[in-house]
């Protein structure tokens, strides 16, 4: 059951008047002005026994994702693709209102919203993960470990999923002849098979405001926010309202062109640290 | 007509494969009071989506520590029956059911006055008899007349519908076969007396200029789906005083 939140922290609500003020002279509290993200790092191959992984910092936050590739059955409807997985963690050490415990609806939502933008547009190239039709494919796991939570836990989710897929490698495999396969990890047969690359833009609306990457205080001040998946040409490739609020018509528009514009910031982010990877 | 796997969703006439238009909704019924122990209740159906919804309170929460000090808790859930589908699903809450029922109480949050009922909580339990596509838009229809129905003030109704984006071409409140081999489904829900789009999500791949346009054709049609539900409230209570 989902319901209203209650552990709401008071003091971010007590500085909303300073933030709206400085929205009201087109700035922010830490200098940004409204349509631009934080600094994004991104760092590949954090860990070794990964066959891909990326620890993303967007300002304070930061997430890990790793990727772990293994042997699985397909699902009956699809033969002949292998399958993407897409999970969330928040753990307790990200933040003072994070409990142990299975995944809240926050962290469902961010895996599911994550998956879906994968998903939908095709980003990893599932047809290329059979190893034998209808029996036997790969298994993409994609799993998030937010570890310090400073606000918009889902652009830097999806930054550090597209990173870790980015340079995950697929295992070798040798197949006996009882038809069981074992996997070489410490073989490779070349990257991930992706098609297409995918960042998503979470604005949150404030008052009259939209403002791109809020921080967690702004989140709390936040009426809404705005989730939205971008593909490398400029198409939508998902999108998710949450929060409390609505929007208008008008709002939405405002919402789809802000979006696409902060998008092309991530995606400069994604392709300078590809490219120091070599 | 035919997609790359032979699939055909439009038929020679330009209308879909149950013979409505592109911007034609499915036969919508809907009816209020349907339940005895609930302080509201409704059943709405979409064509073969059935979906029944139940408000109870302001109450008590049952667990006191949720309860917020300046405004009710409002608590929702969207749960399908494990007949309602093809195949049976399991009644275990799916990870589906967890982010629809967030997703469904984040639309309700705007128009419910939850302010009038300090320390309190509100309920409303979604329950899909059977699902046809389209089944978060009309639970979200049904929880907004359930909620009128059980006197709970709300500053506008609220009504769903999902447009699809099929061969190209947008489609409203798509059904499941179509959803199946749709590119996108763009699930709306808004508040027309107030002018707030509330539940929006899409899944799948659509240009800025298609959404905008789908927008306002789900729009258009949560105005007709609102002021059906007026209607529908206000009879409940025209046959009353007979």
């Amino acid at each position: 059951m989902s319901m209203t939140p209650f552990r709401v922290p008071v003091v971010p609500t007590l500085k909303k008047e300073t933030f709206m003020s400085l929205y009201r002279k087109g700035t922010r509290l830490d200098e940004r002005d409204l349509f631009t993200p934080r600094k994004v790092e991104i760092e590949t191959g954090v860990i070794d026994k990964a066959e891909g992984s990326a620890l993303v910092k967007l300002g304070n936050t930061k997430v890990l994702a790793g990727v772990k590739i293994e042997v699985g059955t397909p699902f009956r409807d699809t033969p002949n693709q292998g399958v993407l997985t897409v999970h969330a963690e928040f753990v307790p050490l990200a933040s003072p209102v994070f409990e142990p415990g299975p995944p809240d609806e926050n962290a469902i939502e961010l895996a599911r919203v994550v998956d879906r933008s994968l998903r939908e547009v095709g980003v990893v190239d599932l047809e290329s993960l059979v190893i034998r039709e209808g029996e036997k494919v790969w298994i993409v796991w994609v799993d998030l470990y937010v570890i310090d939570h400073d606000g918009n836990l889902f652009d830097a989710s999806m930054l550090a999923a597209m990173a870790a897929l980015k340079t995950a490698r697929l295992p070798d495999y040798e197949e006996y002849e009882t038809g069981e396969i074992e996997v070489l990890r410490d073989k490779s047969q070349g990257p991930l098979k992706l098609n297409h690359t995918v960042v998503t833009v979470t604005t949150a609306k404030v008052g009259e405001y939209i403002i791109v990457d809020p921080t967690l205080d702004e989140e709390t001040i936040s009426d809404s926010r705005m989730v939205v998946a971008v593909d490398e040409q400029g198409r939508i490739v998902g999108l998710q309202k949450v929060g409390e609020a609505g929007y208008t018509r008008e709002e939405v528009e405002k919402v789809l062109n802000i979006s696409l514009g902060a998008a092309k910031v991530y995606f400069k982010s994604l392709e300078e640290a590809l490219a120091r990877k070599g | 007509m035919a997609r790359k796997d032979g699939v055909t969703l439009f038929r020679e006439d330009g209308t879909r494969l149950d013979g409505r238009r592109p911007d034609e909704m499915r036969p919508i019924r809907m009816e209020v009071g349907v339940l005895e122990n609930a302080d509201g209740s409704a059943m709405v159906e979409f064509g073969r989506t059935k979906v029944l919804a139940a408000v109870y309170g302001p109450r008590e929460p049952v667990q006191k520590y949720i309860a917020i000090p300046d405004k009710a808790v409002l608590r929702v859930r969207y749960h399908m029956a494990p007949f309602s589908t093809s195949e049976r699903k399991s009644p275990a809450p799916s990870r589906r059911e967890v982010e629809l029922s967030k997703v469904i109480r984040e639309a309700l949050e705007p128009v419910v006055l939850t302010d009038q009922f300090p320390r309190t909580a509100i309920d409303v339990f979604i329950e899909v008899l059977q699902a046809d596509g389209g089944t978060r838009t009309t639970g979200l229809t049904a929880a907004s007349l359930a909620l009128a129905d059980a006197g709970i003030p709300m500053r506008a109704l609220v009504g769903g519908v999902a447009v699809g984006k099929i061969q190209d071409k947008l489609v409203l409140d798509i059904d499941e076969f179509e959803d199946n081999y749709a590119e996108a489904d763009m699930p709306v829900g808004a508040a027309p007396d107030i002018g707030l789009v509330t539940l929006f999500q899409i899944n799948g791949v659509m240009t800025r200029e298609e959404v905008m346009k789908g927008l306002d054709m789900a729009l258009e049609a949560i105005n007709k789906i609102v002021e059906m539900e007026k209607e529908v409230l206000k009879s409940k209570y025209v046959k009353a005083e007979v």
